[in-house]
Parts: structure tokens; sequence; C-alpha cells
């Protein structure tokens, strides 16, 4: 997975001449074992335990096995105790798929064709250009967010644009799932952009040239070309869009409402005080489960893809 | 060769990467723009007035939240940059180091998982051992996920580096501690800097482990802010939102610079 393209790039091992690192190996990694110990890994297998727990009467929850956090994703249960299928929460998981989804492909519809360029455009000008696409992205996420809500609102500067050509007065694009999509998009663009940037600067421009020669014309060199050479920056880009997406709590919150909820604002919600948290718990665990089979199935696909070439 | 038969050369492209840059910049361009109007309702356009910019320097709260955010990030930058200088020591230098890939995925493990997962955990975790500090609460959860933004560009510096010259100085009788801080460290300083520039925006702009961890007496800026967005949008808060996309940008500038000049030394 992921691991072992940061791998994939290390140097081949080489062992240092001399002792001077003796040592060094045990004391170096125990801080961040100690650290990710407490802050990390405790609280994971904490949260595994809270969502097989049993909810409490005035919030919080008690340790005695249960799974009615996870049954309560589908089922809900009546007063007799009887199992009602509720589609509610699984519409949820849905939309944070469906959202996701779209999330990746919008980013990557406009990443390759601008990353394309700035591949193209003379040295200065192309770390200028790399440096413009990675700047707004340092900017706070809430106020990227923010920003989207002015201009969606109510008096807001799109609806105030269209009245001036004769909409109807008091439009406002909130609080919907395509407003939701639209500052998602917006803060992860960066992150899709960037790796394909790179994987398109490493294509050899002659495979190009080839593809001419042999009367391929520009979409057909695009598809066979250009497109499979920069399949290891299209899914990096692929994988740092997703992945946030499907754990996006900000978004969803702030552009959909209270009521367009994704798995992450739904979390975020059952922890909100007096809620139920073995549900909010099951949740997140399935969240980190969804997560891990997208980054495994990613990981074994480009291994199989690695060992192809 | 004219550019039309410039077989790399795919028409339109030039247009729609200006639109995307107008894009990029635009939605913060009207965030800018707003704040100097003196309407109440922001998107309402009055005359040009930097009332709302007095009026934000002067909020006690918003300072409070500063304080806060600054706080937790200079400590959490603290920790997380020499968490990951030791852990990028160890793994890139150490030798015959048996559990290396495995402390890897450990270190860089706060960016694969979903950050909601992570900061709902921690809250059951500070909860059970009924932890009261604010303040600390946020510093450990901080510094974890912090911790990664830092390692990443110290082990790319070291990778990047031979080992001749901390050998020579060996050689000439330096101890360990002497090599360290006067060959080891001048060397990889570029990527220590730019891994504790990440490492700091990412703490000062993350809300969602905030949000779950803070009380009342230590909210953050962005929670401070979202508190604001959610409470009806204070004319307030287009100043505020100014001066920390312009704090932003010149905190990101320095680190790619940083970075930048890290990557052509290694050239």
């Amino acid at each position: 997975m992921t691991d072992s393209a940061l791998h994939a790039t290390a140097e081949p091992e080489r062992t240092p001449r001399i002792r001077f690192w003796h040592g060094l190996s045990f004391w170096g990694l125990l801080p961040s074992w100690v650290l990710m110990g407490l802050a990390l890994i405790l609280p994971i297998a904490i949260i595994a335990a809270v969502s097989v727990a049993t909810r409490g009467a005035h919030g919080g929850f008690t340790w005695d096995f249960n799974l009615a956090g996870y049954r309560h994703i589908l089922f809900n249960e009546g007063w007799t105790g009887e199992l009602e299928f509720t589609p509610q929460y699984l519409l949820i998981i849905l939309r944070t798929f469906v959202l996701a989804g779209a999330t990746t492909l919008i980013c990557l519809l406009f990443a390759v064709p601008v990353a394309y360029f700035i591949c193209r455009q003379p040295p200065g000008r192309k770390a200028a250009l790399v440096y413009l696409v990675t700047l707004p992205f340092w900017v706070s996420m809430i106020l990227r967010v923010y920003a989207w809500m002015i201009i969606l609102g109510k008096e807001g500067t799109l609806p105030r644009f269209l009245e001036y050509f004769g909409a109807p007065a008091g439009l406002s694009f909130m609080f919907n799932d395509g407003a939701t999509l639209t500052a998602m998009v917006y803060t992860y663009m960066p992150l899709m952009v960037l790796p394909v940037f790179a994987s398109l600067e490493k294509l050899d421009g002659t495979l190009i040239e080839a593809s001419h020669d042999l009367y391929g014309d520009r979409w057909v060199t695009l598809r066979r070309v250009i497109l499979p050479l920069t399949a290891p920056g299209i899914i990096a880009g692929a994988i740092l869009v997703f992945v946030p997406s499907l754990g996006a709590v900000l978004e969803p919150t702030l552009m959909g409402g209270g009521k367009q909820m994704m798995m992450g604002s739904l979390v975020q919600l059952q922890f909100g005080g007096g809620r139920n948290w073995p549900f909010g718990a099951a949740i997140a665990m399935t969240l980190m489960a969804l997560v891990m089979i997208f980054l495994i199935f990613t990981g074994l696909r480009t291994a199989r893809r690695g060992t192809a070439l | 060769m004219s550019t039309r038969h410039d077989v790399k050369r795919y028409p339109g492209l030039g247009p729609l990467t200006v639109l995307f840059f107008a894009y990029l910049y635009a939605p913060l361009a009207v965030v800018v723009i707003y704040s100097f109007n003196a309407n109440r309702i922001a998107g309402v356009w009055t005359h040009f007035s930097l009332q709302w910019y007095a009026s934000a320097l002067n909020n006690a709260a918003l300072m409070n939240a500063l304080k806060t955010s600054l706080t937790v990030a200079a400590a959490a930058t603290t920790v997380s940059s020499m968490v990951a200088l030791a852990a990028a020591l160890a793994i890139v230098r150490g030798k015959n180091l048996r559990f290396r890939k495995l402390s890897e995925t450990i270190v860089n493990l706060p960016l694969l998982l979903p950050e909601i997962v992570l900061a709902v955990a921690t809250l059951i975790l500070f909860s059970l051992v009924g932890m009261q500090n604010g303040m600390l609460k946020l510093i450990i959860a901080h510094s974890a996920f912090c911790t990664p933004f830092a390692f990443l560009p110290i082990r790319a510096r070291l990778q990047g580096m031979s080992l001749d010259l901390e050998e020579a100085s060996a050689d000439l009788y330096a101890d360990r501690w002497t090599t360290f801080r006067r060959v080891t460290l001048p060397l990889i300083f570029p990527g220590v800097f730019s891994g504790a520039m990440l490492a700091f925006l990412i703490s000062m702009d993350d809300f969602i482990t905030s949000n779950m961890l803070s009380t009342g007496g230590t909210t953050t800026l962005p929670v401070y802010i979202f508190s604001l967005i959610r409470s009806g949008t204070s004319p307030e808060l287009n100043a505020i939102a100014t001066l920390l996309i312009l704090a932003s940008l010149v905190l990101a500038t320095a680190a790619l610079l940083a970075a930048a000049r890290g990557a052509r030394d290694n050239a």
C-alpha cells in the first residue's frame, strides 16, 4: 500500500561503515513509539472496544459487550425490541462514497490538463505556477470553506451576480450536496494537481512524438501513452484526495447544513455530548475500515502493475 | 517548427489553466475584498472601511483563541520535530534495524487514518483517563498528527546526504554529540526547518481534533472561527480571515523557499 510507495523511493540499503550510529536505533525510535503508542494506537484500540460496548443511560457507555452500535447502522430498535430496517445511515455512507468519488473525479478532470500545461512551461515559470498551486492549500481549511459560504450563500456573491442578470432575489446555493461537493473539490484540488504534475514531468517526451509518428492523433496519444504512463501520479493523487474526502467533516457540516451528513459529520455528531458513543465508535470503525480497504486495494493494484512492467 | 504542428501541444490548455488559477484564488479574493466593506452584511457593498480590522484587533475572545493556537502549535511543533528528528536519524542511519518498515509506518500512520476517527478516539481516551488540562490534551494530540509532516522532509534530506562528512568528523576524533551538532544538524537543517514549518501550519489549521478536545478555556483559532460562522456571519470574520490568509501565505512561502533551497543544495 502507501507504505510500499514510501519505500520505493528509498535508497538501496547502505549500512554505515563505522559503528558511529550504534545504539541509535533504539533510543531514536523510542520517542516516536511512545508518542504514537499513547496518542494513536491506544486510542484506536479503545475506540474499537467502545464500538462493541453498551450505550450508557445518560450518554457515555459501559463495558458490556454489545453489537448494538453496529446494528444501529442498519436497524432501528423499537420499544418492544423488534428490529426495523432503516436506510437512513446507509444513505449517509452511500452519500459519503458518492461525494468522495465525485470529488476525486472532478479534481482529476481539472488536474491532468492543468498539470500538463504547467509541465510544458519554461523552468522559471513552471516553478512559479507550482508554487501558486500549492499556496492556497496552506490557507486554513475552515477559511477556504467559509469563502465558498460567502460566495454561494444568501446575499452571497453568486446570487447577487445572477440577480444582476434577472434571477429572482433571495437565491441561495447552500445546504445541499452540490455545495458540499463544491467546497470539497476546492479544498482538495492541490492534492491532485501536485502528484499528477510530478508524474507528468517524468514522462519522456519522445514517446509522445513516437506515438504521433505511428499515426496516433492527440486523443489516442493521450489515452494510450500519456495517461497510462502517468498512472502512478494519478493513483497517488486519487489516494490523497479520496481518503480525506471520505473523512470530510467541515464541508458537510458547514456547506451541507445539518441534514446532508457524511460519515465524518455523523461521527462528530454522536460525540457532541450525551449522544450515542458506541454507535459513533461503530461508524468511526466502519469509516476507518473503508479507508484501509481502499488503501490496501490500491496498494495491491499498484504492486501488481509494478511487477507487470 | 510552428506550434500548430507541435504534437505535444493540446489546444485550449492555456485558457483552461488561466481559469483554473482564477478558480483557486477568486474565493480568497472575495474574502479579502469583503473585509474592507463597511456594511454589516458581508455581501452588500457600501464603502471602503477598516472598522472591522479595528474591532477584530480589539476582540478579546479572538486574541485568546490566537494565544491558545500559538501556544499549542509552538509546543506541538517542538515535540513533533524532536520526535521526528530522532526517528528519522534512527530509521535512515540506524544499523540493522529490525523494525524499520514498521516504525516508518507507525510514524506516518496519522496521514493514513481519517482525522475524525483519531479525534474521537483521543477524546474517549482522555475522558477515560480523566485528564482535565485542556491545553495538555491539545498538545498531545497535535504532536501526534504533526509528527509525519515534520518527519518526511527530514527523512528526505537525510536520504539525500552522503555519510562521508560524518565519517570524516568521526575520523577527526569528534565524539557523536559534536558530530551531530557541528556536521549532521547543519546539513539537515533545511529539512528540519521546513518540517517544523509544516507541523506548525498543520497544527494552527487543525479544526477536527481541536473541536473535539477543546474545552471552555482552550478554544483554538479555527474552533473560534467555526463558532463565529455558526452564529451567523459576523462582519469581523472577513477581517480576521484576511489577516489569517495573509499570515499563512507568508509562512507557507518561507517554508517552501526553505524546502527549495534544501533541494538545490542536495542536487
